[in-house]
């Protein structure tokens, strides 16, 4: 029996090779790839230098978009955790029989295309969109409200696309808290309110942390929609990047700020995973 | 909400020490059905301020319903739950005064034990030094002062559920509720529990519910215990009455053990009966409970302890049979006896008086150890 739990563990190690193998050679050497060439001084490759970062650093234009890219991931998260909390609350407290639908709900944007999705935002928001045609049939608008091409539209379009990556981890946390909790604090005098503040929100952050986490990423690297619901006026990060890379070929450049955005992401990355740290260091009982 | 009360009110509470308080707590007719089925049947319990009362019954029979219903989780179907006079039918939990410690502890897993001592006080809006102070007296109540700086994950099982107690106890209760607070616990810890909850509670004077499927510890912890079955209560009395005169059959073998043998009920008066037993023999009983008339068919319930066996002297009135198996159990010896009917009788005696244990196939004859110590009910 022993012998036998051994060799589990074993050929664990084998089993996870070819993953590793692909990781290696999909993830890893395109990266260093990556890397060498944003060190190339010119597009033709000859010779080598910090150019690419002194470039962008130096350029106000392109720190903004850089700045404007990590603050969308900030205001999209918020809008997401807002949204999302109630909606992983309510599957908590819903009878059996509903959960299964409020789920289906919540994966169901994960079952179509980002593509689809993002062209229904179009649909919704645009001139002639749901949004305005409703406004003005109500006459509560004469003429249309701008909501296609602006940063208000790519917000919520990101956080209707991305919000099964907050609301799961957040279903998961709530289910883990002992309902015994809640009653507990009530009987001990606490109201609804109280409860919330002081025992189910501290408990429920080891999922606050990681949908925040998973947000956070989808929404500064989410190309598709970023570009269709922001249009030619908003630039963001993929975006610019790809400009760089396929329309001017400036690829030096390209491979420099996409290591700048890389690294401004794993900064924000590992805040995240400290906090999440921090918080699931004492709800682990 | 509730921190709307004033500080002044929770500082002159804690500083009220421990003195008798118990509330008398009623409940009227209480029925609480979930869709078709019917968890708790028309329960009604009139409990006297500062008693202890057990509420015992199997699994499943509405116990936890029952404690539930009490702290106003859960909104009966009928009846009413009435404390110190006043009822509480329309209370929130947070606005019903009660403590009570659950099966799992239910401790905050993020705050220390101190803060959750406190957690109570501080929802009534008690200041900083207060909720300090307090929590620190209700720990040393529990004898776990040096640990308030802990938290939940890093204490013992059985320092959990003291945690868990005085948790309970800071907000002065009228009160408290106990769901099988032992179950988790080993052995050897348990009666160490059940004895320090024992001692609590007469200090507190506090009126006190305890949801067990243990007979031992409701026998033994309980002023009064409660038994239920299916949601129907069975009996209400103190423990030495539910185990020499239960009321009813279910009574008779849930609490205690109890060897069941059918036979006729030949005549009775208030004080007692005589029942012709199947597998031979008349035997004095108590008076039966229910209707009953004479030449009704009958159980007669009779416990290990209630019975002698006689080697040898078999008689024409008497109840014979043949030895199956001695056990030595320490103090006692017990006998397994085949009778007449087929059946096998449980008969335990002191060693001491007993002296050797009888060889299997030696015939016997059974008989009482005193008259109307017998239970009879109408046949199953
Ligand atoms: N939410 C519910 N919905 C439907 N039926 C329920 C619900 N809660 C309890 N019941 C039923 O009510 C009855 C009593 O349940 P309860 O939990 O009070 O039993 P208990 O005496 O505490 O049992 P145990 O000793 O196993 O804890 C059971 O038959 C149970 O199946
Ligand atoms: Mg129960």
């Amino acid at each position: 029996m022993a012998a036998a739990l051994r060799n589990v563990t074993t050929y664990d190690l084998k089993l996870a090779a070819p993953l590793a193998l692909g990781f290696v050679v999909f993830f890893i050497t395109p990266l260093v790839i990556l890397l060498a060439l944003s060190f190339q001084a010119d597009p033709q490759g000859s010779h080598y230098g910090l150019t690419q970062y002194v470039n962008f650093l130096g350029d106000r234009f392109s720190l903004g978009v850089l700045g404007s890219t990590l603050w969308l991931g900030v205001k999209v998260t918020a809008l997401t955790l807002l949204l999302g909390y109630p909606v992983a609350w309510l599957h908590q407290r819903a009878p059996s029989w509903a959960k299964g639908t409020i789920m289906l709900l919540v994966l169901l944007p994960l079952l179509t295309s980002v593509v689809v999705r993002t062209f229904a935002w179009v649909v919704i928001l645009g001139r002639q969109g749901i949004v305005n045609a409703s406004l003005a049939g109500l006459g509560l608008i004469d003429t249309p409200l701008k909501l296609l091409y602006t940063e208000s539209g790519v917000v919520i379009a990101l956080a209707q696309v991305q919000m099964p990556l907050m609301v799961l981890p957040l279903i998961t946390a709530l289910s883990r808290i002992d309902p015994n909790l809640a009653d507990a604090s009530s009987v001990l005098g606490s109201g609804h309110w109280r409860t919330f503040r002081k025992v189910i929100l501290p408990l429920s952050l080891p999922g606050i942390v990681a949908g925040c986490l998973l947000t956070y990423a989808a929404a500064i690297t989410a190309f598709i929609t970023q570009s269709l619901i922001g249009g030619g006026q908003m630039l963001f990060m993929p975006m610019y990047i790809y400009q760089q890379a396929s329309t001017l070929q400036n690829w030096p450049f390209a491979a420099a700020i996409s290591i700048v955005f890389l690294v401004a992401v794993l900064v924000v990355v590992s805040i995240f995973n400290a906090l999440g740290r921090l918080s699931r260091g004492y709800t682990n009982a | 909400m509730v921190s709307a009360s004033p500080s002044s009110q929770a500082s002159s509470r804690a500083a009220s020490q421990a003195a008798p308080r118990g509330q008398t707590l009623l409940l009227d007719g209480i029925t609480q059905r979930y869709g078709q089925s019917v968890a708790v049947n028309d329960v009604t319990l009139d409990i006297r301020g500062g008693e202890l009362v057990a509420l015992l019954g199997p699994s499943g029979c509405g116990k936890t319903t029952l404690l539930r219903i009490i702290a106003g989780f859960l909104a009966q179907t009928k009846g009413h739950v009435i404390v110190g006079g006043e009822t509480v039918d329309g209370l929130p939990p947070n606005r019903r005064s009660v403590g009570i410690v659950f099966q799992n502890y239910a401790l905050f897993p993020h705050m220390t034990v101190a803060e959750n001592v406190a957690y109570g006080l501080d929802a009534r809006g008690a200041d900083r030094a207060t909720q300090r102070a307090e929590a620190q007296r209700m720990l040393d109540l529990v004898k776990l002062g040096h640990l308030g700086d802990r938290y939940p994950r890093q204490l013992s099982g059985g320092q959990q559920q003291r945690v868990a107690l005085a948790r309970a106890l800071a907000v002065n209760p009228s009160i408290l509720l106990l769901d099988e607070p032992f179950a988790a616990l080993d052995k050897n810890l348990r009666l160490d529990m059940q004895i320090e909850v024992k001692r609590i509670q007469r200090l507190s004077g506090i009126t006190t519910i305890l949801v067990t499927h243990d007979q031992e510890e409701a026998l033994s912890m309980a002023d009064r215990v409660a038994v239920l079955s299916q949601g129907r209560l069975e009996q209400f009395s103190p423990p030495t009455q539910i185990y020499d005169a239960p009321d009813s059959l279910f009574v008779n073998t849930f609490v205690g053990s109890a060897n069941l043998l059918g036979g006729v009920l030949v005549d009775f008066d208030r004080g007692g009966g005589r029942v012709r037993l199947d597998a031979g023999g008349l035997i004095e009983t108590r008076a039966p409970k229910g209707d009953l008339l004479p030449g009704a068919r009958v159980t007669v319930c009779l416990r290990p302890e209630h019975l002698r066996v006689d080697p040898g002297a078999e008689g024409v009135e008497t109840l014979n049979g043949v030895v199956e198996m001695g056990l030595p159990l320490g103090a006692t010896v017990v006998h397994e006896i085949r009778v007449g009917d087929g059946s096998a009788v449980k008969v335990a005696e002191p060693r001491l008086e007993r002296g050797l244990l009888l060889a299997p196939g030696t015939p016997v004859r059974l008989a009482p150890v005193a008259p109307r110590l017998a239970s009879v009910f109408a046949a199953a």
